[in-house]
């Protein structure tokens, strides 16, 4: 890898701002995953059914 | 399993949990071998090391407008056939798109900086670029405001297809206007004009990319659906505690 010469600090700021969207994404799609999930499993303790009688975390 | 069954949630959550874990491990991949490729890269003669900015931002731009493309589809989808699933992939999409806009106009302001000596400049790719971020955040603030998924989605169909001329301005808007931007360099009449020791990692970032999108979107859809469960679920609680 050669040096990042005198922009140094555009190219690394490029890519760190990337790559923290990127996983703010990846985390924020897998935490709204797992609150669907817990409401979900919340609901079918309550006693409440889908009409198909399936689970309603059934996948 | 056909195309038709998939208009079944239940049948395409089943896919999903199926393919998404394979996706998840190919953008990995290809995403590692993209950015050593792109450390590895040489120099531009030109603009120095700032080049290594483009294969960041290059991918991030492209799929800004891809993104709404797929939403476009989606809408016609929601608005023409009626699919049980296109609302659901249109609403998912938003706030992805909107992320990789907001990349690409991030990145190409760090990139203008040091060549241009400017962040931002009120030309025509830049100016329709930052139109387009802001009608992705309209369209996630139409899809919060009405409670209604079926009404919101003809709603959001429709600006999402008048949204879509945007497209075309955006990717024509070098030619047409004199913008400080530089000329497509890759998706050109005549090839590329870039040496294959950019355009190599360019075209495996972009790929890298676009899975990333394709494995997002599939995950966000899928937790799009489960809303919607947990929201019949509701009403149908409320039901019984009425009667």
């Amino acid at each position: 890898m050669t040096s990042l010469g005198p922009h140094a600090s555009f190219i690394v700021t490029s890519y760190a701002v990337v790559a923290a969207m990127v996983l703010a994404l990846i985390g924020w799609i897998a935490i709204d995953y797992r609150h669907q999930k817990a409401r979900l499993r919340d609901l079918e303790a309550s006693g409440v059914t889908r009409r198909s009688g399936r689970q309603a975390t059934e996948i | 399993m056909t195309l038709i069954d998939l208009a079944n949630p239940t049948k395409f959550l089943s896919l999903t949990a199926r393919v998404l874990p394979w996706l998840a491990g190919a953008t990995a991949i290809l995403l590692l071998i993209g950015f050593y490729q792109a450390a590895m890269a040489p120099d531009d003669y030109q603009q120095g090391a700032t080049a290594k900015i483009m294969f960041v931002h290059v991918p991030n731009a492209w799929l800004s407008m891809f993104v709404w493309g797929v939403m476009s589809i989606a809408a016609l989808g929601t608005l023409v056939w009626r699919h049980p699933l296109a609302d659901v992939a249109a609403k998912a999409a938003t706030p992805i798109g909107a992320a990789f806009t907001f990349l690409a106009l991030v990145t190409g302001s760090l990139w203008g900086r040091p060549m241009w000596g400017t962040y931002w400049e009120w030309d025509a790719r830049m100016t329709s670029v930052l139109i387009l971020f802001l009608m992705y955040l309209g369209l996630m603030a139409l899809w919060r405001a009405v409670d209604d998924p079926s009404r919101a989605a003809r709603a959001a169909a429709v600006l999402t297809l008048v949204g879509a001329i945007n497209l075309p301005i955006i990717k024509f808007s070098v030619d047409w206007w004199n913008t400080l931007h530089q000329p497509a360099a890759v998706l050109r009449m005549g090839g590329t004009s870039l040496d294959k020791a950019f355009l190599i990692p360019l075209l495996v970032m972009a790929l890298g990319f676009s899975l990333l999108f394709v494995t997002l979107h599939l995950a966000a859809m899928r937790n799009e659906i489960l809303r919607r469960r947990v929201r019949s679920l509701q009403m149908m609680q409320a039901s019984q505690q009425a009667a």
